[in-house]
């Protein structure tokens, strides 16, 4: 179960959005995520539609893996639902029992809040998905490199994800392992209250605390065989360059964005959602 | 031939300290250490756990330094900070655990970082990179991630690592210890080529007498120190004292001792199952 979390985890394929420059998919990425609260109506929902399924198509993701990586957040989604179906009042009253009023604005803003979502996490696990997080790595450090000048470490930072993002996968499997294990030995990990079973984690938390800990010794010691010693003369293997790709990934960005923008609120003001 | 790896009086102590951080005695982890390889040599260095082997593999690379004596690599002293990076650049090394030691996500980023550090030239990086790969047969997994990679295949990888660094010599400090059968003859045989067609320098630290048996010369490590000193038929013609070094000596070398002190006109110093089966054969 735990091994279905593929938030953050690079898919190898060959696609136009792979071979993107780093930093375009940053900067794109987070376009799309602000342009998600930019417009207000149905119109708006589907051009965002429309370019949230053709990017999928590009970069050669199989769908049902983009699925995958909602699970862990389901909870939260429904969270979100919940709240907004019950505590926005606005429009007719659709339902009333005892004191959950559920109005047809609640509805709406629960159903759009969830669609919003589901796209905000489908495109930035896209994103993932088709970077390799060396690359994403190389991207931030070069779109924050100005901030070096004000002595942030920027190089380090990048290191120090890229490192973590290469062991999310390795530490999740010792997880499973652990619990195995535990379970072996007689632990009950399902059953009881919240406090029981936040109780009962301890035995797990604990060996992989200790193990992650001997990973990151063995780890900088390896680094330090091989030379590393920060950002210092470093040179790259992929060095970032803008090519002619790159541009037409921004401008077709910039497209869409005027394009959700326009079509968002050009419809007549009554029928916006909220 | 030159002097690749040398160790004079090498001497490194670990400091025992109680729970309040002071000081309570003193452990010699390696205690009096000299020895020399020759460069282009395939050396191993075999002792059970905790005889001093993996920290004097660490001497060599500069990760740890001695608290007495002195160590050269490739003719530069480890003590010298100036000297620090070329010291790991000639000599590499490839640690016991394969999942920690890959630091890149996808095989070519991860034998790229090497020479990266270095700052070597993108485009030679990218030459280094298809040739260390080539190397170690493992260029049809470039683009892999090297989580969906067998445990032998990792250590390929990382061996590709170490030398698109261009070491004058490479130190392997356990590399099979986490493997299976199959994924230690393949990082053997990788060892073996390297060595053959790369003519680099080869410190193979291992506690299976098995792989030792086609190195130049043996170190025997016990207690910190290096017990028995020379080609691995005179290491292994001595059965008993193997033993008292708690190694697990190979079969065929047992039996073959126990024939031999049987009578049987077998000399001592067995390595290979059919070198005994040939000689038994001849014995009518």
């Amino acid at each position: 179960m735990i091994r279905d979390i593929t938030i953050g985890q690079y898919y190898p394929a060959k696609s136009v959005l792979h071979r993107l420059d780093p930093r375009v998919k940053l900067v794109c990425t987070l376009c799309y995520l602000v342009s998600l609260f930019l417009f207000k109506s149905i119109p708006g929902y589907l051009v965002a539609t429309v370019f949230l399924v053709a990017i999928i198509r590009l970069s050669k993701v199989p769908f049902s893996y983009i699925m995958r990586g909602m699970r862990p957040v389901i909870m939260l989604l429904m969270i979100t639902v919940v709240f907004n179906l019950f505590l926005t009042r606005e429009g007719d009253v659709l339902v009333r029992v005892w004191i959950f009023t559920i109005t047809e604005g609640g509805l709406r803003t629960a159903v759009y809040m969830a669609i919003r979502l589901v796209y905000l996490i489908a495109g930035s696990s896209l994103m993932t998905f088709t970077t390799t997080p060396n690359g994403l790595t190389d991207g931030i450090e070069s779109l924050l490199h100005p901030l070096n000048r004000i002595r942030v470490p920027v190089h380090e930072v990048a290191m120090m994800m890229s490192i973590a993002l290469r062991f999310i996968p390795i530490l999740l499997e010792e997880t499973d392992k652990i619990m195995k294990a535990q379970i072996a030995r007689g632990a009950d990990l399902e059953s009881g209250n919240i406090i029981q079973k936040a109780r009962s984690m301890v035995p797990i938390l604990v060996p992989l605390f200790v193990s992650a800990f001997q990973r990151a010794n063995d780890l900088a010691m390896a680094m330090e065989a091989r030379c590393y010693h920060g950002g210092e003369g470093r040179t790259k293997m992929k060095p970032l360059k803008y090519k002619g790709r790159d541009y037409a990934a921004y401008f077709a960005m910039a497209v869409y964005t005027a394009a959700v923008v326009l079509i968002g609120r050009s419809v007549p003001l009554h029928i916006w959602i909220f | 031939m030159e002097s690749m790896v040398h160790t004079e009086n090498l001497v490194f102590e670990y400091e025992k300290q109680d729970e309040e951080n002071h000081v309570i005695g003193r452990s010699r982890a390696i205690d009096e250490v000299n020895i020399d390889i020759r460069e282009g040599q395939f050396v191993a260095i075999l002792g059970h756990n905790g005889s001093g082997k993996s920290t004097l593999a660490k001497h060599l690379n500069a990760i740890l330094l001695p608290t007495q004596g002195t160590v050269w690599v490739n003719g530069q002293n480890t003590r010298q900070p100036e000297k620090l990076w070329n010291v790991r650049q000639s000599a590499g090394m490839v640690f016991q655990n394969p999942d920690n030691q890959i630091i890149g996500t996808v095989v070519e980023e991860d034998v790229g970082f090497g020479p990266e550090n270095l700052g070597v030239e993108t485009d030679r990086i990218w030459e280094r990179v298809e040739e260390s790969l080539r190397a170690v047969g493992m260029i049809e997994y470039r683009y892999h991630s090297p989580n969906k990679l067998s445990g032998g295949q990792k250590q390929r990888v990382a061996i590709a690592g170490v030398i698109a660094m261009r070491p004058k010599c490479i130190v392997l400090d356990e590399p099979t210890a986490m493997l299976d059968p199959v994924g230690r003859r393949e990082v053997l045989r990788t060892v073996e080529e390297l060595r053959r067609q790369e003519k680099v320098t080869v410190i193979l630290i291992t506690h299976y007498m098995e792989e030792v048996i086609d190195a130049d010369r043996v170190f025997v490590m016990d207690h910190g120190r290096v017990v028995m000193e020379g080609t691995p038929r005179e290491i292994f013609s001595q059965v008993e004292l193997l033993k008292r070094y708690r190694l697990d000596v190979p079969q065929v070398t047992i039996l073959a001792d126990k024939l031999r002190k049987r009578g049987l006109p077998i000399p001592a110093g067995i390595l290979k199952k059919e070198e005994l089966v040939e000689l038994l054969c001849r014995l009518n």
